[in-house]
């Protein structure tokens, strides 16, 4: 393995210090002279025609401007995601409460938000759909194409019924979860400029912002070099950054190109709740069959995620939660239907995990039961179906070396203690302790579904002060992106650490380099300054060399290049001098890079080819403790390992790890939005309740590095492995605790003294 | 409605100035002084991102008015410093343990913590989990955040 200086360390955050002293720069943050404020106007009902909209009584507000309608869209009225179904502003129909169907813009913020209470819609009700199988039902309201279905997926592999006919045992269960509030702390926000000669700059909290750029370019009707999108400072994604930054960015857009002046727009916490993305409900009815060995031998599954009003993302979150929905388990026989049902609710769309955390508590809470009715510990039943490298996936991908998941498997169950503990689940007095486990595989990257904006584009400038900045179009959102990428760039330059800066995305600099998500910043962007930065590199070093030739320094042993140092034959010169030297050789020291994502081979007709270009792993254990008088559950401590490739800064990665844990425990059991006849009931913090320090759980963490030659330094992805099996950990746990079988999250002590008292 | 004139100290600074008296606390700080380090996340005091210190106590500032500010001094993250006039013991602290994410809380548990360890120099783990209890982190699993205040407590005690 080659020495690296400084992949693999914990190096300090590149962004700590302008957040920790309250001078980074949020959406909110940033102001413009002449800068005007807007607020949105909301539908008030699941579905309406609207008749009339007035702003008769908002412009005696003092500072009113005027009101943004659909009638002010230069462009087209389509804004274009995956499927181009969600208007920018409704014209005749608003679909879900909550939905913008103006804007009103004021010299305040207070004035805007004033004035748009005051803007009258006139409307119909129309009937309306607020239960995704509901929706699928023959004879329901239609509100969606024909059938009310956004998107819809199969997987199909050998001979399902045939395999269950035959089987020893099977196993059959119907589960179902809640949405997820990202509850980012940082609200959705964008300031558009106008720009001289027609143009648009656009600041937005995004983690996409070439889905900004696509968006305010359609909204306004102007081509694309003319719009540019910075990336502000982010404060928290989650995939609730992922596309509806762009709905915001526009409408913002919209009013700066009406008024000529700058327009903030950003959002209340409530409104954030009641109109930005969600994670999807789900509902799955997923059987498995076992040969006499505890051999899986087959899987069917139904699965259905509500994708709310209109598809967003809907269509390739499904594909997701299609290709992992069997679970990392070697299965011949398999049957997988899925759809995405329209409802009268908030487009559900992105949320780490994307489409998995739904199905995989399904299926990794009826592995346990079947490893039960096989008369197996629910872990080694795991390891004896488990993928393994060579093994082929549901869609028939053959796995090469970089998988790591029975070695997860054991290094929890050892770390955990678990054949002694699940062995002897403990009741003392009111409180029974239990453990439960989970294992879990995720798709690194967009692969087949999105394998037209899997690739990424990065920019290395090397300065003749010897500092280096780096431009990406992946996006800094907490997780760690500009340090990460700053240390793969020092790594190949050898240029010190600390005069390395990745800047937030600047649309103009780097070429569309599709979404921040699916894990996969590190992996495209880390691989797209590799390529950047290898042609300066090769310059640096040549002239490194032939400087310490010119010292006198003896060749014969080589040179070596670490920490921004470059030693041959006793003599050293720093990176600083050796760049000015390039400079004043008049040598390229700035570059592109370019990366695109492996081939994919998957077929859509039946389900079966390579899905993604790589896979990361996980494996989890939970301990709980369930009160048997009240049905409250307490995680006391979660074992997790991971193999996400190469490491590349571990204090990140261990941060990642605890954040998508918490968030994954805090779905499990705590988190419940609530709708009552299509409008949402609990839009803010006080009665959406989310984990918070006194909930916290002991963390215990495993990295298991198996490289991955495609990526930069070996590394896959990191991000959203963490969140997903931590849900069916725990409801393994509270089974294993006190018998009670949960099958919907969240896991409310309500539901589990349901299952108490039925003994 | 008439203006309120307000007299205050805000991060050592006196300031004497006139204020409409519906005027939030938190619209004072971020707009009318141009202090954009204190964050609003919900406006209904849940978060705890708004977090300043009022004579020493952390109080959300979403929940208060601005004249309510009057005859008192009130510490933004902005004026959080240490004793040689740089970073404070606690902002070094989360950022070596890496208890910053996204950031948008940090000012928040920064400003939280500091009026813990005012007010209760020895505090336990405990004590530091149930104050914090009112700062939301959507991204640490607060995990570094707690060794973060652990560690500035520790080193102030030494």
């Amino acid at each position: 393995m080659e020495k690296l200086s400084y992949v693999g360390k914990s190096l300090p955050r590149k962004d700590a210090e302008i957040k920790a002293t309250g001078a980074a720069q949020y959406a909110a943050d940033r102001d413009f002279a002449g800068m005007l404020h807007a607020a949105a106007v909301r539908s008030p009902r699941p579905r309406i025609k609207i008749l009339s909209i007035s702003d008769a009584k908002a412009r005696k507000v003092p500072g009113y401007v005027t009101l943004v309608t659909y009638r002010d869209i230069k462009g087209v009225n389509k804004w274009p995601v995956v499927m181009q179904d969600y208007p920018f502003l409704p014209e005749r129909e608003a679909r879900f409460a909550g939905e913008t169907v103006a804007l009103v813009v004021a010299d305040t913020a207070r004035a805007a938000r004033k004035a748009a209470a005051l803007v009258e819609i006139k409307y119909r009700e129309l009937p309306y759909v607020d239960d995704p199988l509901k929706a699928l039902e023959k004879g329901a309201v239609k509100i969606y194409g024909r059938d009310n279905v956004i998107s819809s997926f199969v997987i199909k592999r050998g001979a399902v019924d045939e395999a269950f006919r035959k089987a020893a045992f099977t196993v059959e269960g119907e589960f179902s979860t809640n949405y997820q509030v990202h509850a980012y702390l940082e609200t959705q926000g964008s300031v558009a400029v106008p720009e001289a000669g027609g143009g648009m700059t656009v600041h937005s909290t995004t983690q996409c912002p070439f889905y900004v750029l696509d968006a305010v370019s359609a909204a306004l009707g102007i081509p694309y070099h003319k719009v540019k999108i910075l990336q502000t400072v982010t404060g928290g994604g989650f995939g609730g950054k992922e596309d509806v930054p762009a709905l915001v960015a526009s409408h913002a857009a919209l009013c700066a190109a009406k008024t000529g002046r700058p327009v903030k727009l950003i959002y209340g916490r409530k409104e954030d709740f009641q109109s930005m993305s969600k994670r999807h409900p789900g509902w799955a009815r997923v059987s498995y069959a076992a040969d006499k060995n505890g051999k899986i031998t087959a899987c069917r599954v139904k699965y259905v995620l509500d994708g709310g009003a209109y598809s967003t993302l809907s269509p390739i979150v499904l594909w997701r939660g299609t290709v992992h929905a069997a679970g990392p388990y070697k299965i011949p026989n398999v049957g997988i239907e899925t759809f995405a049902a329209a409802t009268n609710k908030v487009p559900a769309g992105a949320f780490r995990g994307f489409g998995q955390p739904q199905i995989c508590f399904a299926q990794e809470s009826l592995i346990d039961e079947l490893a039960e009715k096989a008369g197996l510990d629910p872990v080694r039943f795991r390891l004896k179906n488990l993928l393994e490298p060579g093994d082929r996936t549901v869609t028939g991908q053959r796995l090469k070396s970089s998988c790591g998941l029975s070695e997860l498997v054991q290094a929890v169950r050892s770390r955990s203690g678990w054949d002694k503990k699940a062995a002897t689940p403990q009741v003392r007095g009111d409180i029974a302790t239990g453990i439960g486990f989970s294992a879990v595989y995720y798709g690194v990257g967009l692969g087949a579904k999105g394998r037209y904006l899997d690739r990424a584009g990065a920019l290395v400038n090397v300065y003749k002060d010897g500092s280096v900045g780096v431009n990406v179009g992946n996006a800094e959102m907490g997780q760690g992106a500009l340090t990460v990428l700053a240390q793969i760039a020092a790594e190949t330059l050898n240029a010190p650490y600390a005069g390395v800066r990745v800047e937030e995305v600047d649309s103009s600099k780097v070429p569309d380099s599709g979404p921040t998500v699916a894990s996969r910043t590190t992996l495209m962007s880390g691989n797209a300054i590799i390529e950047a930065a290898t042609p300066i590199r090769e310059r640096v070093f040549k002239t490194a060399h032939s400087m310490l030739t010119g010292l006198g320094a003896d060749p014969s042993g080589g040179m070596t290049a670490a920490g921004g140092v470059f030693s041959m034959g006793g003599r050293s010169v720093a990176f600083k001098a050796v760049v000015a030297e390039c400079w004043n050789r008049r040598l390229k020291m700035a570059e592109q890079g370019w990366y695109a994502a492996p081939r994919t081979t998957f077929r859509l007709r039946d389900g079966q080819g390579d899905a993604y270009g790589v896979y990361s792993y996980s494996a989890d254990a939970a301990e709980v403790e369930v009160d048997l008088k009240t049905g409250v559950t307490r995680v006391k401590k979660i074992w997790a390992a991971y193999d996400v490739g190469k490491i590349v800064n571990p204090r990140l990665a261990l941060g990642q790890a605890q954040g998508g844990i918490l968030q994954g425990m805090s779905w499990a059991l705590y988190e419940n939005l609530v709708y009552k006849n299509g409008i949402m009931v609990n839009p803010n913090f006080t009665d959406y309740v989310i984990a918070t320090t006194a909930d916290k759980p002991e963390y215990d963490i495993t990295f298991i590095e198996k490289p991955y030659a495609e990526g930069p330094y070996r590394a896959k992805g990191m991000g959203e492995v963490p969140l997903i099996g931590v849900a069916p950990a725990v409801a393994n746990a509270i089974k294993n605790a006190c018998g009670a079988r949960v099958k919907s999250v969240p896991l409310l002590p309500e539901k589990v003294w349901k299952e108490l008292k039925k003994g | 409605m008439r203006p309120f004139a307000l007299k205050c100290k805000v991060n050592g600074l006196a300031i004497e100035r006139e204020i409409p008296s519906s005027r939030s606390l938190l619209d004072f700080i971020r707009e009318d002084l141009g202090l954009k380090g204190t964050k609003e996340g919900c406006g209904e005091g849940e978060c705890g991102a708004c977090l300043v210190l009022l004579d020493g106590k952390a109080v959300n500032s979403c929940l208060m008015m601005a004249v309510q500010l009057h005859g008192k001094e009130l510490v933004t993250i902005e004026g959080l410093k240490g004793r040689d006039g740089g970073l404070h013991a606690l902002q070094k602290t989360f950022m070596e343990e890496g208890a910053v994410q996204c950031g948008f809380c940090t000012p928040g548990l920064i400003i939280a913590s500091e009026a813990l360890l005012r007010r209760k120099p020895d505090a336990t783990l405990e004590d530091i989990k149930q104050e914090l209890t009112g700062n939301l982190c959507r991204c640490t699993g607060y995990e570094k955040v707690l060794s973060a205040v652990e560690k500035a407590r520790d080193n102030r005690n030494a």
